[in-house]
């Protein structure tokens, strides 16, 4: 079934985006050639193509015209503060780390624990690297985002400024996690911002990096983001994306991983916000035996949209890959999977496996699913799996004759599918805040009016 | 305590209990034996509540309430355990969680204060040496990836957490091995009290070597054949069931 909507016919805010690139340029009259080029080519795929309609094949579930239409306000005009109390709602329990605070898109070096230089660790402001050593950053900024194939990459790369940059030097250890945030808080007028984030893994470097992007005001903003992850061999990264954004915002994500030999990269996503969410997740397995894990939560209700795309490519053999993402649907919420694993045709010994669950707390919740494996190669193991359903009557049964209610069974059951992803993260603070996230959650009583 | 009269039950359709006539007094254990497929199942079922599970004629009274209009949560609060035949798994909730939620959903609605993490966690420890479970099980998720045997006994380890009034065990022997089926019987045995009662439904006589029945009944083709003593269970195991099956009507007498 194809959908109609074409951006050509209604109305379109294309102008807007073109005239705010304008003034953005002059802003960044010093920057290097390499980087204006990359934005001009950018900003003129975007201009060409405009926002993506539901005919593209990417795009057939989730409709971005809300977003599209919308006005916002590119640069803020004054920077925005936050107290340390407010942020510390957002910290994951995270204290001592190195930290990079973004407020409407942009930094706050105050709310922030860099890594200074030394030693060859970075972990600051992409703007300053920009800045002060260019040529540093040249090699790896939008080379794995490709900007010529979407419209929201080409959107930020245009817009590249502010962002994190973590640089990994050559088996560099880091026991802390790494956390950047995104913060969004309210202004006159809605706002865009377009953080970048680029993260470099020397060879045999390991660490943990969360990307929260969160509001705790119930404003309309849109945040479209692109994070480019570079393996070296044999490093290894834990990465986590927590999308708490406010639940009238619109939020595009899009995650380029490219894995080399030996490395190991392990991912969790977990969606609780934004009324119209879209998470994109390609990752390159580029490099012989190189493995990846990547888990996901999303939580939808109201109106919510939420849209996980991700796509594996096995170019090389003996990678493995294994996916398991889980959602809960609420209210009249709708949710999109789509995770497309192709195995090239020299990739032999591929090992992926991927399955996706969900469970749909109300009639009126739907979920659309589609695991895709495209296998060319012949000596694989490949699986893949989808589920969508409503809680067991049994276990409910089974809880009620030990005393529990029907609304505490639901949530219990609907709190242990979800525990059962967020129980294979790592950092217990981590697990330990997303556990009692998803707890509130549950708790929202709207969400068991049609429980029965 | 209980009181069945006249109880007939349908499965999709097909009834299964025929009209039972049952009386349970505090500090009794009955034992209710049966081949299989003659309904002993379904009348555990039916005293948890299971809405599966259509009654369709008489009336069970429950500590002087009609059980029949009580929710399966409420018959809980108020005392009614099953241990199930087949216990069911629930992924992602550990058995700690899960047993302070109904403990503490049970106090409430008792009156009592809620127990807090500290409290609870010492007296489950003291529980589960009591039914030999190791201590893994704390944190492991409700059932899921148990044998047999351990699903067994995690029911008696919720059991002698709860301590509920009326005990209800479908089938809790089946399966286990000696060791294992004298832990379930002394589960059993320590809520022996004047106050409350127990009853044991098993397709074989060994399990009441360790429970000693005050009586024990026949269930066959969703009617109870015969009442007697303990020893009725030994004649049992004698004679099998064969001879009731063949003529449900000759030996039909009821207890009162």
């Amino acid at each position: 079934m194809v959908q109609v909507s074409s951006s050509k016919a209604g109305f379109s805010r294309k102008e807007d985006y073109l005239s705010a690139f304008e003034s953005f340029e002059k802003r960044n009259a010093k920057n290097p050639l390499w980087m204006d080029e990359t934005r001009k080519a950018a900003m003129k795929r975007f201009a060409r193509f405009g926002f993506p309609t539901m005919r593209e094949e990417n795009w057939r579930y989730t409709n971005v015209r809300p977003i599209e239409e919308t006005p916002f306000q590119f640069f803020s005009d004054s920077p925005k503060t936050l107290l340390p109390s407010a942020l510390e709602t957002f910290d994951l329990g995270q204290k001592k780390g190195y930290q990079l605070v973004f407020i409407n898109g942009l930094y706050h070096p105050k709310l922030s624990r860099p890594a200074d230089s030394k030693g060859g660790l970075y972990v600051r402001n992409l703007e300053s690297v920009l800045t002060s050593n260019p040529k540093f950053v040249e090699p790896y900024l939008a080379r794995l985002a490709h900007y010529d194939q979407d419209s929201f990459t080409a959107l930020n790369t245009a817009f590249i400024r502010e962002g994190a940059f973590i640089y990994l030097p050559e088996g560099e250890i880091l026991d802390q996690p790494i956390h950047i945030l995104f913060v969004s808080v309210s202004n006159p007028n809605n706002m865009i911002s377009q953080p970048r984030t680029l993260i470099v893994a020397g060879k045999d470097s390991k660490a943990t990096v969360i990307e929260s992007y969160v509001s705790s005001e119930d404003i309309c903003y849109f945040t479209n983001a692109v994070t480019e992850i570079s393996l070296a061999e044999g490093s290894s990264l834990d990465h986590l994306k927590i999308q708490r954004e406010s639940t009238r915002a619109f939020h595009v994500g899009t995650a380029y991983v490219r894995e080399d030999s030996g490395s190991t990269f392990t991912s969790f996503s977990f969606a609780v916000g934004s009324l119209l969410g879209r998470n994109n997740l390609n990752v390159a397995l580029d490099g012989k035996g190189a493995e990846c894990e990547l888990n996901g939560l999303y939580l939808a209700a109201g109106s919510q949209h939420i849209d996980n795309n991700t796509l594996i490519d096995h170019p090389k053999p003996c990678g493995t890959s294994h996916q398991v993402y889980k959602g809960i649907l609420a209210g009249r919420a709708t949710g999109i999977f789509s995770g497309k694993i192709f195995v090239h045709q020299d990739s032999q010994k591929t090992d992926a496996h991927q399955v996706n669950k969900n469970l749909l707390l109300s009639k009126e919740a739907q979920m659309t699913t589609k695991p895709h494996l495209e296998i060319l190669a012949d000596d694989v193991k490949c699986t893949h799996g989808a589920a969508v359903g409503q809680l067991d009557e049994e276990a409910i049964f089974y809880l009620k004759t030990r005393g529990i209610s029907q609304e505490a069974a639901a949530k219990l059951l609907s709190y242990g599918f979800a525990n059962e992803v967020i129980n294979d993260i790592q950092i217990e603070g981590v697990r330990d805040e997303l556990n009692r996230l998803v707890s509130e959650w549950l708790e929202k009583p709207a969400y068991w009016g049609a429980v029965s | 305590m209980l009181e069945i009269k006249n109880l007939h039950v349908n499965v999709e359709g097909k009834e299964i209990l025929k009209g039972i006539d049952l009386a349970v007094k505090a500090g009794e254990v009955h034992a209710i034996m049966g081949p299989n497929g003659s309904g002993k199942s379904t009348l555990t079922q039916v005293l948890a509540g299971n809405p599966a599970y259509e009654v369709t004629q008489g009336d069970i009274r429950y500590a002087g309430q009609n059980l029949l209009e009580m929710a399966p949560e409420k018959r809980a609060r108020e005392g009614i355990f099953l241990a199930f035949q087949y216990p069911v798994e629930i992924p992602g909730v550990s058995n700690a969680y899960f047993l302070k939620a109904a403990l503490n959903e049970v106090r409430t609605y008792r009156g009592l204060e809620e127990m807090d993490a500290v409290e609870f966690l010492d007296l489950l420890k003291e529980k589960m040496k009591m039914v030999e479970m190791d201590s893994s099980f704390i944190s492991r998720p409700v059932n899921e990836g148990f044998s047999g045997g351990e699903k067994k006994r995690n029911e008696i380890l919720q059991m002698a957490v709860l301590e509920p009034k009326l005990a209800v065990l479908d089938e809790t022997d089946s399966g286990l091995d000696i060791d294992a089926l004298k832990i379930v019987a002394e589960g059993v045995n320590k809520l022996r009290k004047p106050d409350r009662a127990s009853i044991v439904v098993t397709h074989y006589q060994r399990l009441l070597n360790y429970i000693i029945p005050d009586f024990v009944h026949v269930l066959v083709d969703g009617r109870i054949v015969q009442s007697g003593g303990k020893e009725l269970a030994l004649r049992l195991e004698e004679k099998g069931y064969d001879y009731w099956v063949a003529k449900p009507e000759a030996q039909s007498t009821r207890v009162k």
